[in-house]
């Protein structure tokens, strides 16, 4: 598909989730936790779309909110159903069950993703129940299906969460996510609990999975080079704010962020000769309860100039679709 | 090599635990040599063993686990003379082994987070083992801790280190579990994976810290981890383990150059790099690891290997040199001498 038709099937516009800190008897707000600072970005149908940052950087609620597990404070998501854009922030309700149909959630951890005293039938059936399918054939046929997709057996239904290994819980999970027909795919941390050997194939099922369903992928991860593998474009957050959007390829060529830079720098390569340039960073990342003024990477930031401690950059397009929020590009001149 | 360039030396080393009566092997004949000054990196995948074989060495081991070896020696040098410690014939938790856990040997544990006691100053808890073996008075001590702080690089070591643990970051945390073990300045520093819990940035400061230590002050650092990445870059020797066998062993350019067991090839192979092609697809391993309580005859690693011959299902399989120093367990290479 190329760029111009693409169609954007989720619309992000100014999300804000903030969580309050309450503290004494009268549970008085005494501050906020910013997970997710005024984020707006779009979601094209069929892409897959990473989003990466260290721990604590809001990548996991800002997917939690795109799917209205967290509700967010303020700002819009537009998502894409028949033709219209609808505000799901305002849905409830039924409006929000047939949402949440159309898109699905892939946890972390498999290993608390299932529970462990119901067998995989009755973990499978049961969101199928929900959404409305009553013939009990029915769901069975769906459940084989969705099986037949992730390559278990289907006598494997009869089956506890504790007989399978890490890598088949992942993929049974990714099968329930899939009962309902969903178009997007939100998937939390697939594969960081798997092991090295487990993980290719998890991530390999879960490209070929999406070209016969023609999925759309929020793939959220702090691992750059498993997020490189799986994207087509890159999200950058940093304390709760997007730094960097690019195609996966220009981001890893051509970082413009500082933080996108260290962030790659820092990745360890299985290569003996590879002459790395580290560039390690300063402290760590600051508390998203205080942030720093200006641009929240400022003190870390090896670039930081008297701007930045004062203004919070802007997202600014480079024109090839290339999104940076830093002073170090200032508009018309996006080189150094 | 002598033992002034050798710092360990373990031979056949078995250990099996025991439950519900039945006796489980988990290591099975590892044997190594760590020479003095160098990283070794001991890589495989959750439950290969990387772990337990270390734990067997300084005999941090639970009640129902059976450790035995035909050789575990650490040699001490303290200036120029070498001293002989035959870790294997020490009672596990009596007094020698005692001595050499901290001065001579530290450990750094895989989570900061739980390898802290929550209810002590991070202060005295690096302390302690100073005060325990140098019996030096306490204001001594936490000069010295306030030296090794400011050597990790850890911010206002003054007031830090009358903080708890949970006003900690990872990162830091696993700074002062660096400092529990480097205090009573041990030579061999024993790793187990250490940045795992940690992001990537953290990641990279703490493996700078640690190659600083090694340059610097000519420690020897065992580092285990599952991060082929971090290998390339901290260790000179490589130990590839798989279902508790050491399954290839050479320097880091036997290990990634000249790659022989197809356990260690899949595992190259298997993460995704950054600088791939786009349209290619990762390479996967078939299957699943095998529980250790059922493991077949033969190569434990026959059921997911693409060269698996009829033999490899037979017998145990040996190691061959494949040139000085770089073994391979693997039949392909039974041209080569046998070693043990």
């Amino acid at each position: 598909m190329t760029k111009e038709n693409r169609e954007v099937i989720f619309q992000v516009r100014n999300l804000k989730t903030w969580f309050p800190i309450k503290k004494g008897m009268m549970k008085k707000t005494v501050g906020y936790v910013k997970a997710v600072d005024d984020v707006s970005l779009d979601i094209y149908r069929g892409e897959t779309l990473g989003i990466v940052g260290e721990s604590g950087c809001g990548k996991s609620t800002l997917g939690k909110t795109i799917m209205m597990l967290e509700r967010p404070t303020s700002g819009e998501v537009h998502y894409l159903n028949q033709g219209e854009y609808k505000d799901i922030t305002k849905f409830t309700g039924k409006e929000l069950l047939a949402f949440r149909k159309e898109v699905q959630m892939v946890f972390q951890d498999p290993y608390s993703a299932l529970n462990p005293l119901k067998k995989i039938y009755e973990a499978f059936e049961e969101p199928l129940k929900v959404h409305g399918v009553t013939d009990k054939k029915e769901r069975e046929k769906i459940m084989y299906r969705v099986l037949e997709l992730v390559n278990i057996q289907p006598d494997y239904l009869l089956r506890y969460p504790h007989e399978f290994s890490g890598g088949q819980r992942q993929r049974l999970c990714i099968a329930r996510a899939l009962e309902v027909n969903p178009q997007v795919l939100i998937c939390d941390e697939p594969v960081s609990a798997l092991d090295v050997s487990i993980q290719a194939q998890v991530l390999n099922l879960m490209k070929k999975i999406q070209r016969q369903m023609n999925l759309t992928y929020l793939f959220i991860a702090h691992d750059l080079s498993v997020v490189k593998y799986m994207s087509d474009r890159i999200v950058v957050m940093y304390l709760g704010k997007v730094v960097e959007v690019a195609d996966s390829k220009e981001l890893y060529k051509n970082p413009m962020h500082p933080y996108t830079r260290a962030l790659l720098s820092a990745i360890p390569v299985p290569d003996i000769h590879y002459k790395k340039n580290r560039q390690v960073l300063e402290g760590e990342v600051p508390s998203p309860i205080n942030k720093p003024s200006g641009c929240a990477f400022h003190n870390r930031c090896p670039h930081c100039m008297g701007i930045c401690k004062e203004a919070d950059p802007a997202l600014q397009d480079d024109g090839k679709g290339h999104f940076v929020a830093c002073h170090l590009y200032k508009e018309g001149k996006a080189d150094e | 090599m002598d033992n002034k360039d050798i710092i360990l030396d373990v031979k056949k080393l078995n250990t099996s635990f025991v439950s519900d009566k039945k006796e489980t092997k988990i290591i099975k004949d590892v044997s190594f040599q760590m020479k003095r000054g160098k990283t070794l990196a001991i890589v495989g995948e959750s439950g290969c063993g990387k772990s337990v074989t270390v734990h067997s060495i300084v005999k941090l081991m639970p009640r129902n686990a059976r450790v035995k070896a035909e050789k575990v020696q650490y040699n001490a040098l303290k200036d120029g003379v070498v001293t002989e410690y035959s870790l294997d014939k020490m009672e596990a938790y009596g007094k020698e082994m005692r001595k050499l856990r901290g001065p001579e040997i530290g450990m750094v544990f895989q989570d900061p987070m739980s390898s802290l006691n929550p209810v002590y100053r991070v202060g005295d808890q690096v302390a302690e083992g100073l005060i325990e073996h140098e019996h030096i008075s306490k204001a001594e001590a936490k000069k010295r801790v306030l030296d090794m702080f400011k050597k990790l690089g850890i911010p206002d070591p003054e007031q830090r280190i009358n903080d708890y643990p949970h006003q900690f970051s990872g990162g830091m945390k696993q700074r002062v579990v660096i400092a529990i073990a480097m205090i009573s300045n041990p030579e061999l520093l024993i790793a187990d994976e250490p940045t795992t819990a940690l992001d990537v940035t953290i990641q990279a400061q703490i493996m700078e810290l640690m190659k600083k230590l090694q340059v610097e002050d000519g420690k020897t650092i065992i580092l285990i981890t599952h991060n082929m990445g971090l290998v390339a870059e901290m260790a000179d020797e490589v130990c590839v383990m798989y279902m508790g066998r050491v399954v290839e062993f050479g320097t880091l350019e036997d290990i990634f150059e000249h790659t022989s067991h197809p356990y260690t090839r899949a595992l190259l192979r298997s993460v995704p790099v950054l600088d791939m092609e786009e349209g290619e697809e990762l390479e996967t391993i078939p299957g699943i690891t095998p529980n250790p309580a059922d493991l077949k005859e033969g190569c434990e690693f026959a059921d997911r290997c693409s060269e698996c011959m009829e033999r490899c299902r037979k017998g145990t399989i040996p190691a061959y040199e494949v040139s000085p120093g770089h073994r391979v367990r693997c039949l392909k290479y039974d041209k080569f001498p046998e070693v043990d």
